[in-house]
C-alpha cells in the first residue's frame, strides 16, 4: 500500500485537444490536474506551429465536428472560443466545372444529382441525429449485467425502432456499405461521388471500395455543428487550444510543455497493479491517484506500461491492432494569393479528386507501401480565414494527401519525400498554374514525420484505424474500451477511445464523465 | 522415361509427413511392445501398454519401469527476458526457483482459464527448459511478445527424454554408475557423464507423474540408446519394464494428479463457454501465488479466489469395487440433485480402494454424495448408486517417494 499521498489527484499524458478537454473537466470538478506535453506547443495534431518564419499551421486545419456540447460545458466562448463559418467544398474539375457543395445545396451539377442530394443529405441526417447522443456516452462492456450498460443498449435500440421501419431498415443496410455504392445509388456526376465520399475516407485506410465504417465516419463527422463542413474558428485552430488551456489554467490545473513521459510507472505488491504515476525523460518522478493517458493505444500499453504489467491476450490485441497513417501534410508558405481557375477566391475546402476511381486507384497504390501515382488531396488556404497565420498580404496552403503509406517500400528517404512533393505540387498546380512562382517554402510532412513529430504511432490522425472492429464498445480493444484499463488508476482519453479521432473531444469528454462517476 | 519416372515415385511415401515419428528410444520400444498397443501422442508413435497394463502399473509400484517422455514439449528459453516472460505467464513466483531446480505450474488464459500445466527446469540464470504436454510454441510467442531479450527453441524432437519409476529406481542408477544420485532430493537436478560424453552429460531431476520414488533423464537423442541399454542391463535384476499410457494413468490417478482431457480441457481448445477449468476449480490453489504483482489470468483469479469458484476437484473413496467410470454424482441416494461427475475412476490395487477423481459444485461440498456407476456383467447392463468419502490427501504419497537418500534393494 502507497504511504505517500499522490502530488496530485491526475496526470493526464499528452495535452492535444482530448488530454485538454478532459483535463478541463476535471479541473472544473475540482480536482488537482497536471496535464504533461512532451512538445513545445499544446493541441497535439491540432497544434499550431510555424513552419516557416511568419507562418503558422497545425497539422489538422480545420473544424469540422468538435462538440457543441463540449463548447458550452466548459464555456470556451468566454474564453475566446468563436466558431467560424462553415467553408463550401469544391470539388476541383480541370476545365472548371467544379461542384460546389455547401450546407444544404450543391452547384454545378444536373438538377436530377441535385435533388438527389436534397433527399440523401436528408435521410443521413436523420441517422446522424439517430447516433450523436452516443458518440458522447460510454459504450457498455460486453457481458456487462450493470444497469448503466443495458441501459446504453436499450437506449440504442430504441433510437433505431424509433427511426421508423423505412429508415431503419435502410440504415441497416448501409450502416457498412462502401461508399462507392452508395454514391452509385444516388448520384451521376463522377466529381460529386467523389466529393461526398471523401468525408467518410479521409484519414482511414478505406477507400471508395471498401465495405467497413465509411459511412459511420461520415456520420460520426455529421455530429458537428455544420453538419459536418470545414470551419475555422475566429484566431485559428490555436484559439480552440488556448481556451482550453485556459479553462484549466482558471480551474487551478496545470499544464506542463517539454515533458515528455518514459514511462508510466506501475506498482505491484500483493494487492495487485497500481498505476502511480509517470516518469518523465529526464528522470523526474511524479505520483498521481490517475494516470489518464490521451497517447493513443500501442504507445500507451506497449512503451508506456509495459507488456510485462499487462495480460498476455490484451497485449496481442494492442498490437494487433491497425495504427498506419495514409495522410500526408503539405504546407506551402506562398508570397500571394494563388489564383485557381474558375474560382474567384479560393475560400473553401478544395478537394482534387476527379472520381471516385481515382481515389481507388491511389489507396490501390498505398496498400502495397507504394506512393500514390496521382495523389487525392484536400486542401484550403486558410490565411483566408485567419489572417494570424501568415505574414500581411501572404497566404498559406495547407493539403492533406491521400494515400501516402506510413511504410513506404523502401522507405521515406529524402529522396522519395522531395519526389512525392514535386508531384503534389505539379498535381495543384495543374489547378492554379501560377502556383509554382508563389511559392516561398514547402515542407511535406509524411505519416512517419507526423509519428515522430506528434509521438502518435503510425501517424494515424484516429490513432487507430476507425473501423467496425475498433469502433464502439471495441475501441481501442475489449477490456480498455470504456476508458479504464486492466491497470487500476490508468485510463485512456485519446482518439484510440471511442467515439475517435477528428477534432470533436468526445474521448476526453467521456474519460472525464466516466472518472468522475467512478468516484 | 516415363516407365522410370514412375518406378522412381513409387519408392517415394506418398503419406511421408502423415506417418507417426518414432520416438528416439523406439528400436527398443518397439522389441518389447508385444502386444502392437501403439496410439499416438503428439505425432509420435507412442505405446498404450507393452505387455499388460496391469503388469506395468506394479512394476511401478513395486520395482521400475520406464516411461517414455520424448513426445512431451520442451521448450527452452533463454535470454535476460526469459525469467520475466515465465513469471508472467505461470501462477507461480519463478523468480524465487533456484538453479539446478524444477517446479510444477500451470498457466492460464487472460480469464483464468487453465491453460496447461507442465514443469520448468532452471538451468542457469539465464536459461530455463519449459516441458507440458501439449504443443504451446504459439502461446509461448504470445507471450514473449513486447520482450525484447529471449531466445525460445522448440526442442521436442532435440532431446532424448526417459521417465524411470518406482521404488528400486535409485538402486539401479547407482548400479549404472550415476555417482551421488542418492543425495538427488525431489526436484533437484544432477548431470553426470555416461558413454565419455563431459560436453553432453545425462541430465537427470527427481521428478515424475506417478507420485512415487522416481526420476527423469535427459540427453541428446544420439545417446539415448546408449542410456537406454546401460539402464536396462542395471535394471535387469530388479525387473525393469517399460509401461505406456494405461499404466501411467493408474499412477497417476492414485497420486492424485491431472490429465488433460480428464480432469481439464485446456482452455485455448475449449469451444463452450465455461467448459474449461481454472486452477482453483482443479485444486491448484498451492500453485496460484498472490504475493505476486501480476501474472496472467490474476485478476480473473482473484474475484474467483473472493467469490468462490463454480466446481472443485475432490478425491472420492467410493463403496463396493466397481469402478465409477464416467459416473454422475448426486447429492442423495435417490439421484434427484446432480452435483458434478467422475472425471477418472479405478479399482487401486495399492490402495485397495475404489477411487476416483471428480468434479463437484461447490455448494455441494459439504451434503453427502453419491455415484450412480454403470457397470457390465457378462453382457448385461447393470447400475447401482453408492455413497462416496471426500478425502483430502492423495491416494498414494508414501514416504519412500520423498525419502533421501532413498531405500536400497
Amino acid at each position: 500500500m502507497r504511504v505517500n499521498l499522490p502530488q496530485y489527484d491526475n496526470i493526464i499524458i499528452g495535452a492535444g485537444h482530448n488530454g485538454l478537454v478532459c483535463a478541463a473537466y476535471l479541473a472544473k470538478k475540482g480536482q488537482s490536474v497536471l496535464v504533461l506535453e512532451a512538445s513545445d506547443t499544446l493541441g497535439g495534431l491540432a497544434a499550431t506551429r510555424e513552419f516557416y518564419p511568419g507562418y503558422k499551421i497545425a497539422v489538422a486545419h480545420s473544424l469540422s465536428h468538435f462538440s457543441p456540447q463540449i463548447v458550452s460545458d466548459l464555456n470556451l466562448t468566454d474564453h475566446g472560443f468563436k466558431s467560424g463559418a462553415p467553408m463550401p467544398t469544391i470539388g476541383l474539375d480541370l476545365q472548371g466545372k467544379h461542384v460546389v457543395v455547401t450546407r444544404d445545396t450543391v452547384r454545378g451539377v444536373t438538377d436530377k444529382d441535385a435533388s438527389s442530394y436534397t433527399d440523401y443529405l436528408q435521410l443521413l441526417e436523420r441517422f446522424a441525429n439517430m447516433l450523436s447522443p452516443f458518440w458522447l456516452k460510454t459504450m457498455p462492456r460486453i457481458g456487462s449485467k450493470k444497469l448503466k450498460d443495458l441501459t446504453t443498449f436499450a437506449q440504442l435500440g430504441l433510437k433505431l425502432r424509433l427511426l421508423g421501419k423505412e429508415d431503419m431498415g435502410e440504415f441497416m443496410r448501409v450502416a457498412t456499405l462502401p461508399a462507392r455504392d452508395l454514391m452509385d445509388e444516388n448520384f451521376d456526376n463522377d466529381l460529386l461521388k467523389a466529393v461526398l465520399s471523401w468525408d467518410g475516407l479521409i484519414g482511414s485506410k478505406m477507400a471508395p471500395r471498401s465495405p467497413n465504417a465509411t459511412v459511420l465516419a461520415m456520420l460520426y463527422r455529421m455530429s458537428g455543428e455544420h453538419n459536418g463542413a470545414s470551419s475555422i474558428p475566429q484566431g485559428g485552430i490555436e484559439s480552440l487550444i488556448n481556451a482550453l488551456h485556459q479553462v484549466i489554467a482558471t480551474a487551478g490545473g496545470q499544464v506542463q510543455r517539454h515533458s515528455p513521459v518514459a514511462k508510466i510507472n506501475v506498482q505491484g505488491d500483493s494487492n495487485g497493479l497500481q498505476a502511480t504515476g509517470v516518469e518523465l525523460a529526464d528522470g523526474t518522478v511524479l505520483t498521481a491517484g490517475r494516470v489518464i493517458s490521451s497517447a493513443d493505444p500501442k504507445r500507451t500499453f506497449l512503451q508506456l506500461v509495459g507488456v510485462e504489467n499487462l495480460e498476455i491476450e490484451f497485449s496481442n490485441r494492442i498490437n494487433r491492432l491497425r495504427s498506419d497513417g495514409y495522410v500526408a501534410k503539405l504546407h506551402l508558405a506562398l508570397d500571394g494569393l494563388p489564383h485557381f481557375n474558375g474560382i474567384d477566391i479560393p475560400d473553401g475546402r478544395m478537394i482534387i479528386a476527379p472520381k471516385m476511381d481515382s481515389i481507388e486507384f491511389a489507396f490501390d497504390n498505398a496498400k502495397y507501401g507504394e506512393s500514390p501515382e496521382q495523389p487525392v488531396m484536400e486542401m484550403m488556404l486558410p490565411s483566408l480565414r485567419d489572417a494570424s497565420l501568415a505574414p500581411e498580404g501572404k497566404h498559406l496552403l495547407s493539403a492533406h494527401i491521400m494515400y501516402v503509406p506510413h511504410s513506404l517500400k523502401g522507405g521515406w528517404t529524402a529522396q522519395a519525400k522531395a519526389s512525392l512533393q514535386e508531384l503534389v505540387i505539379d498535381t495543384i498546380a495543374q489547378y492554379a498554374p501560377e502556383l509554382r512562382q508563389q511559392i516561398i517554402h514547402a515542407e511535406l510532412l509524411t505519416p512517419e514525420d507526423i509519428e515522430r513529430s506528434h509521438h502518435v504511432t503510425g501517424g494515424h490522425w484516429h490513432h487507430t484505424e476507425l473501423s467496425m472492429d475498433q469502433m464502439l464498445m471495441m475501441r481501442p480493444t475489449y477490456e480498455a474500451a470504456q476508458y479504464s484499463t486492466p491497470i487500476p488508476g490508468l485510463f485512456l482519453c485519446g482518439a484510440g477511445s471511442h467515439p475517435g479521432g477528428g477534432l470533436m473531444g468526445g474521448p476526453g469528454h467521456n474519460a472525464a464523465r466516466h472518472i468522475l462517476g467512478a468516484k | 522415361m516415363k516407365a522410370n519416372i514412375k518406378a522412381k515415385k513409387s519408392k517415394t511415401d506418398p503419406y511421408a509427413g502423415e506417418r507417426l515419428k518414432q520416438s528416439h528410444f523406439h528400436p527398443r520400444q518397439a522389441e518389447l511392445n508385444l502386444r502392437e498397443a501403439w496410439s499416438s501422442w503428439n505425432g509420435y508413435k507412442f505405446a498404450d501398454y507393452y505387455y499388460d497394463e496391469e503388469y506395468e502399473y506394479f512394476c511401478i509400484r513395486n520395482s521400475c519401469a520406464t516411461y517414455d517422455i520424448c513426445p512431451m514439449q520442451k521448450y527452452s528459453l533463454s535470454g535476460a527476458d526469459a525469467e520475466a516472460i515465465l513469471n508472467r505467464m505461470v501462477t507461480r513466483d519463478i523468480t524465487k526457483l533456484k538453479q539446478d531446480r524444477v517446479t510444477y505450474v500451470c498457466w492460464c488464459t487472460d480469464e483464468g482459464r487453465l491453460v496447461d500445466d507442465g514443469t520448468i527446469f532452471k538451468l542457469g540464470p539465464d536459461s530455463f527448459l519449459l516441458t507440458c504436454g501439449s504443443p504451446s510454441l504459439a502461446w509461448l510467442r504470445k507471450s514473449a511478445f513486447g520482450f525484447d531479450d529471449v531466445q525460445i527453441v522448440d526442442l521436442s524432437d532435440d532431446i532424448a527424454a526417459l521417465s524411470f519409476q518406482g521404488p528400486t529406481t535409485c538402486e539401479v542408477l547407482k548400479k549404472m554408475g550415476l555417482e551421488g544420485i542418492e543425495t538427488l532430493k525431489p526436484f533437484n537436478i544432477m548431470h553426470f557423464d555416461i558413454a565419455g560424453s563431459s560436453d553432453q552429460p545425462l541430465m537427470v531431476s527427481r521428478t515424475g507423474f506417478t507420485g512415487d520414488l522416481g526420476y527423469e533423464l535427459w540427453i541428446v537423442p544420439e545417446l539415448a540408446l546408449t542410456l537406454w541399454d546401460a539402464l536396462y542391463e542395471a535394471g535387469d535384476d530388479y525387473g525393469i519394464q517399460p509401461y505406456g499410457e494405461a499404466a501411467t494413468n493408474m499412477a497417476r490417478l492414485e497420486a492424485g494428479f491431472i490429465m488433460p482431457g480428464m480432469e481439464f480441457n485446456e482452455a485455448l481448445k475449449t469451444i463452450h463457454y465455461k467448459y474449461d477449468q481454472t486452477p482453483f476449480e482443479l485444486n491448484l490453489d498451492w500453485l496460484v501465488d498472490f504475493k505476486k504483482p501480476h501474472f496472467n489470468g490474476r485478476s480473473a483469479l482473484l474475484k474467483e479466489r473472493d467469490q468462490g469458484s463454480e466446481y472443485r476437484l475432490v478425491k472420492l473413496d467410493i463403496e463396493g469395487n466397481k469402478p465409477a467410470e464416467e459416473s454422475y454424482l448426486y447429492a442423495e441416494e435417490g439421484c434427484e440433485t446432480e452435483i458434478g461427475y467422475v472425471t477418472s475412476a479405478m479399482w487401486s490395487p495399492v490402495v485397495k480402494a475404489n477411487i476416483a477423481l471428480a468434479m463437484i459444485k461447490s455448494k455441494y461440498l459439504k451434503g453427502d454424495i453419491w455415484a450412480e456407476i454403470y457397470y457390465g456383467k457378462e453382457l448385461r447392463h447393470h447400475n447401482k448408486v453408492v455413497r462416496c468419502q471426500m478425502q483430502e490427501t492423495p491416494f498414494w504419497s508414501p514416504d519412500r517417494a520423498r525419502a533421501t537418500p532413498p531405500l536400497a534393494f
